[in-house]
């Protein structure tokens, strides 16, 4: 009971049964207008026989008089398959035909309309009940003519369909429903999956997926779109974790010792100059603590931004043209350089605010770890069409990073033990990163031998008016000389 | 001496803000919530407002916006703990004139003070022609020149000396120098901006008797006439 129920209550079942009666009224409407156009075909076919026979018996009389009438009666009667033939004379009183009895009044209705009726026919064994469409046709001197055709065949033919029609009507209920239970199972059966799991990721799992039939039907797109939100859903969990984790470990380092350089010049500094100069290293700590804070927290609000906010159609070319302006003199006062191989005016779906930010990110790394002893840094920022994708880069000639460090390095505060001299916190390549992930691509980082090229790709913008206003880069007025 | 509103009610940040304004020679007086900050405002007329973003009673977006609709121009800082471009965009579109993330150095807070003060009056007209000195720029011919020598300068070198002229004799810092000449909203980690200014001091202060263009350690820069 509970279990039918619960099956009648699924909408699989409520959607079964309304198919179900929806088909079977259809089926039955139509093998109803089948039975009725069939059923008019055939007394139509009735009514012109009879006709031809009328007109051809009428030619007789008129060409032979009754006799001759009488005896085309008679060898048309004999015939197999005949028609029915009724001719009496004034009083009514049959002269020749097949037929054995009829309704008397029947011969009165000499309007030329066509009926049905219950008639005796005279055959070898006696008289046998029959219907017949007749019409009765009144010749001069009283004489009527009575032509008919038997429905027999014509009945047991619509019975046979009638028989058929509702065998077919059953069997077609019985198929759909078979159909639709077999295919609401499977539904069911899905959806119960779907649900089953989404309930143990709900109890903490986040780790678990839907499972993916691989059939491309809905039900896997409904999974593999489920699949992406709980893949999003982890790597936002997992970044507040990693958020919580990092502010525990490494904002806590600094803050202690800050705590300790204070403790120690309350403790031990004797003159106002040793006390200014743990107020000035204390002052030190806390720029760089707000600076990670700035960092992390920027890094957290990216990877937890939607991926269309402030995307729109950025001239990154010039963005790029302005950062390396911004640089260039630095790098050309150690004696380096700072070249732009850009294709001219690329415009790329991006946030221009955010891809400044990456590209002078990657271009203060380089200053800071891109260098090799004795050589000047130079510096490769480019941007080029690849299909419908801009690539954007920036090598240095610098050591490079390991193969094996390539990926660990985007993560956040991961420095290389060989940077661990120069100032940083590790957080500028997962801001890069993070800003590559939502424009859907990501940092590639990848041997220039020798150096390092960081790559990452941003969707083509499609081409339209130039005209339009550079309003969304950084650079309002581009004042290229 | 400069009127100024401060608009905030953290009171410890409140008070630490008008000392240090104070012992500048400009006189500071404190609202602590949004309500009485936007009365005190349209009460008396002030050189400048520093407005906190967050504040009780009215927010600080809603006092700039209804000073602006009531037709008050008062150049308004904000200061905000949101430090993000769009806030800053937010703040600027809400009526701000300009925007400083907490927490911030006091040397930056008195740069930005100092100059939206001297801003000119919305919709006047920048002066044309700036001059320090012997150093003269024309902003029509878009050239330089200090006492009879040309000094052709890059599009670029030409808007910070502009930026800096513009507020002679009073200090810039870098973000401030970066936020106007370069439109970029970072902290560089590097000494980039040092190096387009010592460029530029190449070219218009090398090889004259006097320098125009002075940094100011731990500040910024700023050019201003020769004191003798």
């Amino acid at each position: 009971m509970n279990r039918l129920t619960r099956v009648t209550r699924t909408t699989a079942f409520k959607l079964s049964a309304l198919y179900i009666s929806v088909f079977t009224l259809i089926s039955a409407f139509l093998l109803a207008y089948i039975y009725q156009n069939t059923n008019q075909l055939m007394s139509a076919q009735v009514t012109q026989t009879v006709d031809a026979e009328i007109s051809g018996l009428a030619d007789e009389y008129v060409r032979g008089g009754v006799r001759a009438l009488v005896e085309s009666i008679d060898r048309r009667a004999r015939r197999p398959d005949a028609s029915l033939y009724l001719l009496t004379d004034f009083a009514g009183n049959a002269i020749a035909g097949n037929i054995a009895r009829l309704p008397s009044i029947i011969l009165d209705e000499t309007d030329g309309g066509i009926r049905r009726v219950q008639y005796a026919r005279l055959e070898a064994d006696g008289e046998v009940e029959r219907q017949a469409l007749v019409r009765i046709f009144e010749l001069r001197g009283g004489f009527k003519l009575l032509v008919g055709r038997d429905l027999g065949d014509e009945q047991h033919f619509a019975e046979l369909l009638g028989g058929a029609m509702r065998l077919w009507l059953v069997v077609i209920v019985i198929m759909s429903a078979v159909t639709w239970l077999f295919v609401s199972r499977r539904v069911m059966k899905r959806i119960d999956g779907i649900a089953e799991t989404s309930r143990r990721i709900m109890h903490g799992d986040l780790s678990g997926r839907l499972p993916v039939a691989g059939n491309q039907d809905e039900f896997d797109r409904l999974a593999t779109n489920l699949n992406d939100m709980l893949e999003r859903i982890e790597l936002l969990m997992r970044g507040m974790k990693d958020v919580t984790d990092n502010i525990a470990h490494d904002l806590k380092t600094p803050l202690t010792r800050m705590r300790s350089q204070v403790e120690t010049a309350l403790s031990e500094g004797k003159t106002e100059a040793d006390l200014r100069a743990a107020l000035d290293t204390t002052l030190h700590e806390t720029d760089s603590l707000i600076r990670i804070f700035d960092a992390l927290l920027r890094i957290a609000r990216i990877e937890a931004m939607a991926p269309e906010s402030g995307m729109e159609p950025v001239n990154i070319s010039r963005l790029i043209e302005s950062v390396a302006e911004l640089y260039s003199p630095l790098l050309e006062d150690e004696g380096g350089a700072l070249t732009v191989d850009a294709d001219p005016d690329v415009r790329a779906i991006c946030n221009g605010d955010l891809v400044t930010q990456t590209l002078v990110n990657l271009v203060e790394n380089a200053l800071k770890y891109g260098r090799l002893e004795n050589e000047p840094l130079r510096l490769v920022m480019a941007c080029h069409v690849d299909g419908d994708r801009v690539c954007v880069s920036v090598t240095d000639n610098g050591p490079g990073i390991p193969k094996s460090q390539q990926d660990r390095v985007k993560a956040r505060f991961v420095r290389l033990d060989e940077s661990r001299s120069e100032p940083g916190y590790g957080l500028g390549l997962s801001l890069v990163n993070a800003v590559a992930r939502l424009h859907g691509g990501q940092l590639l980082l990848q041997d220039a031998g020798p150096g390092l090229t960081a790559q990452m790709d941003f969707k083509l913008a499609p081409v339209e008016e130039n005209n339009e206003a550079e309003d969304s880069g950084n650079e309002g007025e581009a004042e290229r000389s | 001496m400069l009127r100024i509103l401060i608009i905030e009610d953290d009171a410890g940040a409140s008070a630490y803000m008008a000392k240090g304004l104070s012992e500048l020679g400009h006189v500071a007086d404190q609202a602590a919530d949004g309500e009485q900050g936007l009365e005190l405002a349209q009460s008396s007329s002030y050189d400048v407002l520093i407005v906190d973003r967050m504040l009780p009673k009215r927010d600080g977006l809603s006092v700039i916006e209804t000073l602006r609709q009531t037709g008050n121009h008062t150049p308004v800082l904000i200061l905000s703990a949101l430090g993000q471009v769009d806030d800053r965009v937010k703040g600027l579109k809400a009526g701000g004139d300009d925007y400083l993330p907490k927490p911030y150095a006091f040397t930056e807070l008195q740069a930005r003070v100092e100059a939206l003060a001297r801003r000119p009056k919305s919709g006047g007209d920048l002066e044309t022609t700036y001059k320090v000195g012997d150093l003269v720029l024309d902003r029509l011919a878009h050239s330089c020149r200090r006492g009879d020598t040309d000094i052709p300068l890059q599009p670029r070198e030409f808007k910070l000396l502009e930026y800096l002229m513009q507020h002679a004799g009073r200090v810039v810092t870098r973000t401030m120098l970066l936020e106007n000449v370069w439109e970029y909203h970072f902290d560089p980690q590097t000494n980039v901006i040092d190096v387009h200014i010592s460029r530029l001091r190449g070219k218009i202060d090398k090889g004259f008797a006097t320098q125009l263009l002075h940094t100011i350690r731990g500040a910024g820069y700023t050019i201003r006439e020769p004191s003798n």
